[in-house]
């Protein structure tokens, strides 16, 4: 833990120097400088770093950190009716219902959470941002228009839509992520245009105006960069929340069909089954969803207040 | 009528065509269900070549919705222009906005009040120098980045290569209003408007910047438009100051006529509250009673009655339906008052902040 926590300062410091590389001297720091240096002082935004980070090179090394195949049914002869093994020799977290290896199941499960999660995310963050663009810098009949259907799709509740869309386009990962990526849409629209609208208005952009600058560069290079704060910290909370739509809409059945990739949710939901003598497998599959979630939650939080200028000292 | 007449006066002065001729330009700012406001109300005056004026009044008398109504830069919605504002002859009340883009930091460029916040904090300030030249002079990377040194070391920036590369929040105060002056001069435009370009400024650096603007626009023939509540600017850099006051000019004239005569008890009462240096320790400034807010409006009389100290009864009635006009008032100046100030110069001339040589 504390290895991963000096690797983690360091890559951190490596980031902060490369941001500072600009010379320094006119007095003053740049934003994300700053923002870096408050980031590494706290300790919450820390421990949201090294969840993220640990669960991201779970899931890159999952091959070598895997004890055993998470679809070798090793222990399937001891399985009987009403007891499964519980830990034991090269089985940390013992097996399940049909007597695969629990810990490398969960290993490998961290892959198809963390890439639906991030895939569906950036998905959503990139259409909801090109709808948030065009309101913001366009007004007018595009922003009413963007804007109305974007509150048509807010008024549905997230999972519903999910669990109405990934039906509609067939039970496959793709369609799982699309349905999520669907219901981040809105909130990342609305927030870049919240922040655009904000910026349109502000001096600089008047300045620019008043030199004869295109309004296409005027959106693209100085309203843009400066609206973007808000919707990074968005795009690292909606992973917490696109992986735990993920978890959810498996559980109900609708993930991948593909027994092959392990997945939490899916885990999740075979043991219930057999929750009354063994819910350990429950609670290990449950447990990396909270955590993974929180890593993402805290990180995010920790963030937005690095970035707010009103934090800043 | 007057208007035309003074301006032909300016342009035999200056011997040359204006370069911005403003002619009853209001500003409506509309709402629905509204009565709307008048910022501001028949507002005329032009700018020779060269020439420096200043527009001087406090906050709220519609100087810089002027100046924003001049170079087109106020919102489509929710505002009424009307009049006329000819740049070179060009008309540019009701221009389209393609039109208004060209002419905007090629012909016409304008600097803002307060430096820090009239830079983008998320670029460089190189990017936003080259960006000048390569909309309107078509200039590409290195060319231009050649050439927007170039512009920094004019304005007096030492070391203008690094500072290319570097942030606006890296710069001091007076070197980024340095670089906004820059980037507004980049195309040696005809017309330059300052808006109270020094307010947020210390003092040692506002005389700097005054006098940088003077030496640039003294070299080009460029027209400069001072937006200003410092009459210490005005003593030091104008050729004639024009006097707001609830979005009319009511006084016009020569900057050492109106420093010796004020005329409008407005002018008259903004002149005695300069502080001065030569005043016995413990004297109180003379403050304008009131505040802008106890403007009545032009059609009732004359705005600034209720805080006038040499009114009249007559100054609150309607006189034939229109208000108090503006009128010619000796050689050079005009004057919007029916009980002006006696013509006995007041003595001496406030402090000026820029250096009056």
């Amino acid at each position: 833990m504390t290895a991963a926590l000096g690797h983690r300062r360091e890559k951190i410091d490596a980031l902060a120097a490369r941001a500072g590389q600009v010379p320094a001297d006119g007095g003053g720091v740049s934003l994300t400088k700053s923002a870096f240096r408050r980031l590494r002082r706290d300790p919450v935004a820390i421990i949201g770093a090294v969840i993220v980070v640990v669960f991201l090179l779970v899931a890159a090394f999952a091959p070598l950190l895997a004890p055993r195949d998470p679809l070798e049914q090793a222990l399937l002869s001891q399985v009987r009716q009403g007891s499964i093994p519980g830990a034991q020799d090269g089985f940390p977290l013992g097996v399940d219902q049909l007597g695969r290896d629990v810990l490398s199941r969960l290993i490998y499960g961290s892959r198809q959470s963390l890439m639906i999660g991030v895939i569906s995310t950036v998905l959503g963050a990139v259409v909801g941002m090109a709808l948030g663009v065009l309101a913001g810098a366009f007004g007018g009949w595009a922003d009413t228009l963007v804007m109305r259907f974007v509150d048509i799709l807010l008024s549905i509740p997230g999972l519903l839509m999910a669990i109405s869309i990934s039906v509609l386009l067939g039970q496959n990962q793709y369609a799982l992520m699309i349905a999520i990526a669907v219901t981040q849409v809105p909130v990342f629209a609305r927030l870049l245009r919240g922040s655009m609208l904000a910026q349109r208005d502000s001096d600089y952009a008047l300045a620019t105006k008043a030199l004869g600058v295109k309004r296409s560069r005027i959106v693209f290079t100085h309203v843009l960069p400066n609206s973007l704060s808000p919707v990074i910290v968005q795009g690292t909370l909606s992973l917490a929340t696109a992986i735990i739509e993920a978890a959810a809409l498996s559980f109900l059945g609708l993930g991948d069909p593909d027994i092959s990739r392990p997945e939490w949710g899916a885990m999740l939901a075979s043991a219930q089954a057999v929750l009354s003598f063994r819910p350990q497998l429950a609670i290990y599959p449950a447990l990396c969803i909270i955590v993974v979630a929180l890593g993402f939650t805290l990180l995010g939080e920790s963030l937005r207040e690095a970035l707010d200028p009103k934090f800043r000292r | 009528m007057s208007t035309a007449f003074s301006a032909g006066i300016r342009t035999a002065l200056a011997g040359q065509a204006p370069v911005l001729e403003v002619e009853e330009l209001s500003v409506r700012f509309t709402r629905r269900g509204e009565a709307g406001t008048q910022a501001v109300d028949g507002v005329s005056f032009s700018v020779a070549p060269g020439e420096t004026i200043g527009l001087v009044g406090e906050s709220g008398c519609g100087k810089s919705v002027t100046s924003l109504a001049v170079m087109g830069l106020l919102p489509g919605r929710g505002v009424q222009v009307g009049g006329s504002v000819r740049l070179d002859g060009q008309e540019l009340v009701g221009a389209g906005d393609r039109t208004l883009r060209k002419l905007r930091g090629a012909d016409m460029a304008m600097v803002f009040q307060d430096p820090l916040s009239s830079l983008n904090p998320t670029v460089t300030i190189g990017v936003q120098v080259t960006e000048v030249l390569r909309q309107h002079r078509g200039m590409n990377g290195k060319e231009a980045t050649e050439e927007a040194a170039d512009l920094l070391d004019r304005v007096g920036i030492p070391d203008p290569r690094r500072r290319l590369g570097e942030y606006p929040h890296q710069l001091s105060g007076g070197m980024r209003q340095r670089a906004l002056i820059a980037m507004s001069l980049a195309c040696s435009p005809r017309l330059l408007i300052a808006d109270e370009p020094t307010t947020a400024l210390d003092v040692t650096i506002q005389a700097q910047i005054l006098e940088l603007l003077r030496e640039l626009v003294q070299g080009s023939g460029t027209a400069l438009v001072m937006i200003t509540h410092d009459l210490g600017v005005v003593a030091g850099l104008c050729d004639r100051v024009h006097v707001m006051y609830a979005g009319k000019i009511i006084e016009t004239a020569e900057r050492r006529d109106l420093f010796a005569r004020p005329r409008h008890p407005y002018t008259g009462g903004l002149l005695a509250s300069v502080p001065r240096l030569d005043t016995p320790r413990g004297t109180a400034l003379t403050p304008i009673r009131g505040s802008a807010r106890d403007a009545i409006p032009w059609a009732q009389g004359c705005a600034f009655a209720p805080r006038c100290d040499s009114g009249q009864d007559d100054c609150l009635t309607e006189v034939a339906g229109t208000t108090v006009p503006l009128e010619d008032d000796g050689p050079g100046r005009e004057l919007r008052c029916r009980h002006p100030l006696a013509t006995a110069p007041v003595a001496g001339s406030p402090t000026t902040s820029g250096a009056d040589r």
